[in-house]
């Protein structure tokens, strides 16, 4: 690779998983720099939530390692990956339905501030008032601002996902995991998303978005990788993956063009 | 060896009352997915069915004969039961075979029971959360054991064995030892065999009939037999029902063993789940064969040289064991994997 | 100081908490309720329930085992009475300490499961306990005579300071020995720490952590939390509240017996807390009442009494109706429980407080605040 080492937040180092007799992912290898969006797309099936969950910690590789910033994430639990600096959107939005838009959003900021574990019994939450005002701002961005005191789990879904987007950047990671982020979106919600998380870029977050939606893909990711059976089939920055006849050929059959909308 | 084997059959009557009863508990969590905590309570009505029974055929007539004189010098006292009057020998003959007869009463009953209480109560709590199903079965189960005192006291009342099975058969003298060196009561045979024909019937049933078939397809995927067009529900009713009468039944034959009270459903359910949990939530083999075992293994604890070693075990045996399974294999024995873990 | 910082709102609810329990004496006269023993039932219990409701209710975990607490915390109690003094603080210390140490043990073992595999598994330890109870630990328990005090205790640091008295010591506080209307003082005084507390844990973020688990473990997971430390913290604290409450009812009454831990007693607290309302801050404590109060009235009531409440019926309706009626009532009390049980369970999940708060909000417009973005139409998905 001729990019330098040290700009690397994620490397996915050779991974091979064995799902019950099914090769679900074959050396998959690739980096990802920091700042940048790397995207991975690919038809269904063809291992991308594999992939994802490899990463979190939820499936133990067959082969390879996950290594985030020079630690190797394989073996650890979810709290202690997240503790390290990796934040996660899932596909369907994993909240806290019955506390309030409010409390789901300072509840993440408590662990980045306390820890994986303290009895902080002390003081009350009103009077974490640090928390509470960046919790505010993040809503603000996300535009839920007018939604503080409702009970999440009222929310519609796009609203609940612009949500689960809020609790991962008050946590401030270092990388920001994606999983389908405007699925089930309307184009309106969709764009806002993106504008969302354009903005989120120019403060230099490093993601990975897991998408099919080319026109998210396309506006978003500075590389790409394709994904088709388990395996990379190409990678590159978005032109490159565009012109490439072997991705139009897997990903779509030829019958479509990748194209942004 | 004599004394091990003793010990293996004295718990196989007990392993046949836990293993009908983890059954049906198994059948129910499988085909509804209800964690069942009144099923105890089902195993109680049961053996109330053989006191009502028993308590309807020995009803009295008492016809006051003023010719004859008793031995304090009143009139005599003449008391007929109404079985004996209406059947004359037939009628005493009745009334030796309550218990075994009280299964005629206790199949209908129970699934009535059964069917009422899935339809009534059970079915609206299939889409709430486990806690709210234990929470309301358990109510019931309360109810249930309350009536039962209302109606019958709080004091246990105690079922005679038919005459003709009282007694004990010598099992030594098949094997060959000196006669009388291993005995084992009668009724505890009949109990165990008993118990094994019941689970015999019900897996023959849920293997050999088409209504089993899609019982155990349902049980393995709800929702694609759902897709099929079959309705479902309906057999899972009675599925239902089929373990009340499972529980009853188990618990009719049980009353010569244990006079029937009130709370003994409470008793019997909790060490039920402990079956449950270690022959693995959802298996009925599982079930089966971890009620044996759990029988057989709180026998062994109760002999006097294993209390000496370990003073206590006698009582906690079958939690601790429930205890390390969970901790260790929480599928069970026999549970599928992945079932209910983590 | 933000030991006892509290906002605005729970200091009211405490104050008024305060006053509703301190006054106890006069508002249960006219109910007929207002004698010491029972006033003691109502606070110990509500101890008892508002702790069970940390874990249960804030934690989402449902324990089918904390009457083996309880139990622990009365055995403690009496025997810190029985070794070295009839003083209520170091009983109440080392129930709290040794119901503790219980709950650390049985948490961390049940705490590996959860939902009904950690409920069968705490029933399984709260039966072994209570088997122990009642067999082995005989020399340490009594078994079925139960614990209690006797003459030749030791009590060394009470004899150490005074010469013994003639009788059998009743529980003190530093020498002042209480009884009656003042041992409810006592435990009412325990209650409202006790509340206090529950009320700081409401309220910190350690509460709002607890209130996340049970809402979706997993996100607590993958946002940074190690889960299981917190459930456990809950569930030694809800322990030691059970322990407390045994200890007060050693208090109160110098006597430790295996019935206070069997499984009816762990279903009990269930059911104060489910009538009250899980989750709830207020509900677990009028659930606890409620039941302890219509126990009490129930179970004093007899055929007679029910007779003559359907006198005004003509007697061909009347005996078969109090015939009936007669069941639910006296004896028959558990079955009135149980339908409770159940009734609430199908028809007012909630409990109480969720009952006070649908009749509120038809009456006022206080119900949920309807915020202005829920009623902007939403996208299609």
């Amino acid at each position: 690779m001729a990019r330098s080492d040290q700009n690397i937040v994620l490397h996915v180092d050779d991974v091979s998983k064995n799902l019950g007799g099914l090769q679900a992912l074959s050396d998959i290898d690739f980096a990802v720099e920091e700042g940048t969006t790397h995207a991975i797309i690919g038809p269904n099936g063809a291992g991308k939530s594999t992939l994802l969950n490899v990463i979190v910690g939820r499936l133990p590789p067959t082969r390879g390692a996950v290594v985030f910033d020079g630690t190797v994430l394989t073996g650890k639990q979810p709290y202690e990956i997240n503790q390290l600096g990796v934040a996660r959107v899932f596909q369907t939005p994993e909240i806290f339905p019955e506390l309030s838009v409010l409390q789901n959003v300072m509840t993440p900021a408590f662990a980045k501030r306390d820890g994986a574990f303290r009895i902080n019994i002390f003081r009350t939450v009103d009077s974490e008032a640090e928390i509470r005002d960046e919790a505010e701002a993040i809503l603000e961005d996300v535009g839920l601002s007018t939604r503080l005191a409702s009970h999440a789990g009222s929310l519609s879904r796009g609203d609940k996902r612009r949500m689960e987007l809020a609790m991962c950047l008050i946590q401030h990671p270092r990388l920001l995991l994606l999983d389908e982020p405007t699925a089930g979106m309307s184009r309106h919600d969709t764009n806002t998303t993106i504008d969302l998380l354009k903005k989120i870029k120019a403060r230099g977050m490093t993601k990975v978005i897991i998408e099919h939606d080319m026109h998210v893909v396309f506006s978003l990711a500075d590389r790409i990788s394709v994904l088709s059976g388990g395996k990379i089939i190409a990678e590159g920055t978005p032109d490159e993956v565009r012109g490439s006849a072997k991705v139009q050929e897997a990903y779509l059959g030829g019958a479509h063009r990748l194209e942004a909308h | 060896m004599d004394a091990i084997l003793a010990q293996l059959l004295n718990g196989l009557d007990k392993g046949g009352a836990y293993a009908l009863i983890a059954l049906g508990l198994t059948l129910v969590f499988g085909t509804l997915g209800v964690v069942n905590f009144a099923h105890g309570a089902l195993f109680m009505l049961g053996a109330f069915c053989a006191v009502t029974l028993r308590q309807l055929i020995t009803l009295e007539t008492v016809v006051i004969d003023p010719e004859q004189l008793s031995a304090w010098g009143s009139p005599l006292e003449i008391r007929t039961p109404l079985a004996q009057t209406w059947f004359g020998d037939f009628g005493a003959v009745l009334v030796d075979y309550s218990v075994p007869l009280s299964i005629v009463l206790a199949i209908p009953t129970m699934l009535l029971i059964g069917i009422a209480m899935e339809r009534g109560i059970i079915k609206h709590f299939y889409k709430r959360p486990h806690a709210e199903q234990i929470l309301v079965t358990f109510g019931l189960a309360i109810v249930l054991q309350e009536v039962v005192k209302a109606i019958f006291g709080p004091n246990p009342i105690s079922q005679p064995i038919p005459s003709a099975v009282r007694g004990a058969f010598d099992v030594g003298a098949m094997l060959g030892l000196a006669p009388g060196a291993l005995t084992y009561p009668m009724w505890r045979l009949i109990y165990f065999l008993f118990s094994l024909g019941i689970i015999g019937a019900v897996f023959a049933f849920l293997r050999f009939t088409t209504f089993g078939m899609v019982v155990r397809a349902g049980m393995a995927d709800r929702e694609t037999v759902g897709l099929l067009g079959i309705n479902i529900d309906r057999r899972f009713t009675i599925m239902f029902g089929i373990a009340a009468v499972v529980a009853g039944l188990a618990g009719v034959m049980y009353t010569p063993l244990l006079p029937p009270n009130y709370h003994q459903g409470m008793d019997f359910l909790v060490l039920s789940f402990v079956v449950v949990v270690v022959g693995g939530m959802g298996s009925l083999p599982g079930a089966v064969a971890a009620g044996f075992l759990l029988g057989i293994l709180q026998s062994f604890a109760s002999m006097s040289e294993v209390k000496q070693i370990i003073p206590g075990i006698d009582q906690i045996i079958i939690y601790l064991i429930a205890v390390v399974i969970l901790l260790v294999r929480p599928r069970g024995l026999m549970g599928r994997r992945g079932m209910m873990e983590s | 100081m933000t030991l006892f910082a509290l906002s605005r709102r729970d200091l009211a609810v405490f104050a008024v908490f305060a006053v509703v329990v301190l006054a106890m004496p006069f508002w249960l006269q006219p109910l007929g309720a207002a004698y010491p023993a029972l006033m003691q039932k109502f606070v110990i219990s509500a101890i008892f329930a508002i702790g069970f409701n940390i874990l249960f209710g804030l934690t989402g975990y449902l324990s089918f085992g904390h009457a083996a607490f309880l139990g622990v915390g009365s055995y403690t109690a009496v025997w810190s009475f029985k070794l070295l003094t009839m003083d209520a603080i170091p009983a109440i210390f080392f129930a709290v300490l040794v119901s503790g140490l219980f709950a650390l043990v049985i948490g961390y073992l049940s705490l590996r499961r959860s939902g009904i595999y950690f409920s069968i598994l705490t029933l399984a330890f709260a039966q072994m306990c209570y088997n122990l109870a009642y067999s082995v630990l005989t020399p340490i328990t009594n078994g079925e005579t139960s614990l209690q005090l006797t003459l030749s205790d030791p009590r060394l640091i009470d004899t150490a300071l005074a010469p013994r008295p003639a009788g059998l010591p009743s529980a003190s506080l530093f020498g002042h020995s209480f009884s009656g209307l003042e041992g409810f003082y006592f435990c009412a005084v325990v209650l409202l720490i006790a509340f206090f507390v529950t009320q700081k844990i409401f309220a910190s973020p350690f509460g709002m952590m607890l209130r996340a688990i049970k809402s979706n473990q997993t996100r607590m997971t993958y946002t940074g939390f190690n889960t299981r430390p917190y459930t456990l913290t809950a569930f030694v604290i809800s322990g030691m509240f059970a322990g407390l409450a045994g200890a007060l009812f050693a208090i109160t009454d110098p006597l430790a017996g295996t019935e206070r831990m069997q499984w009816t007693a762990s279903g009990e607290v269930v059911l104060m807390t489910i009538l009250g309302g899980v989750g709830t801050l207020i509900g677990p404590v009028i659930g606890a009442w409620f039941i302890e109060y219509f126990e009490n009235i129930f179970s004093a009531f007899n055929e007679s009494v029910v007779h003559a409440f359907f006198s005004f019926l003509p007697a061909e309706i009347a005996d078969p109706v109090a015939l009936v009626a007669s069941k639910f009532v006296g004896e028959g009390w558990q079955l009135t429980l149980g339908l409770l049980f159940v009734l609430v369970v199908v028809f007012l999940p909630g409990g109480i407080m969720e009952g006070v708060r649908r009749i509120g909000s038809l009456f006022g417009r206080r119900g949920t605040p309807v915020s202005p973005g829920a009623a902007r139409a939403q996208p299609a998905e």
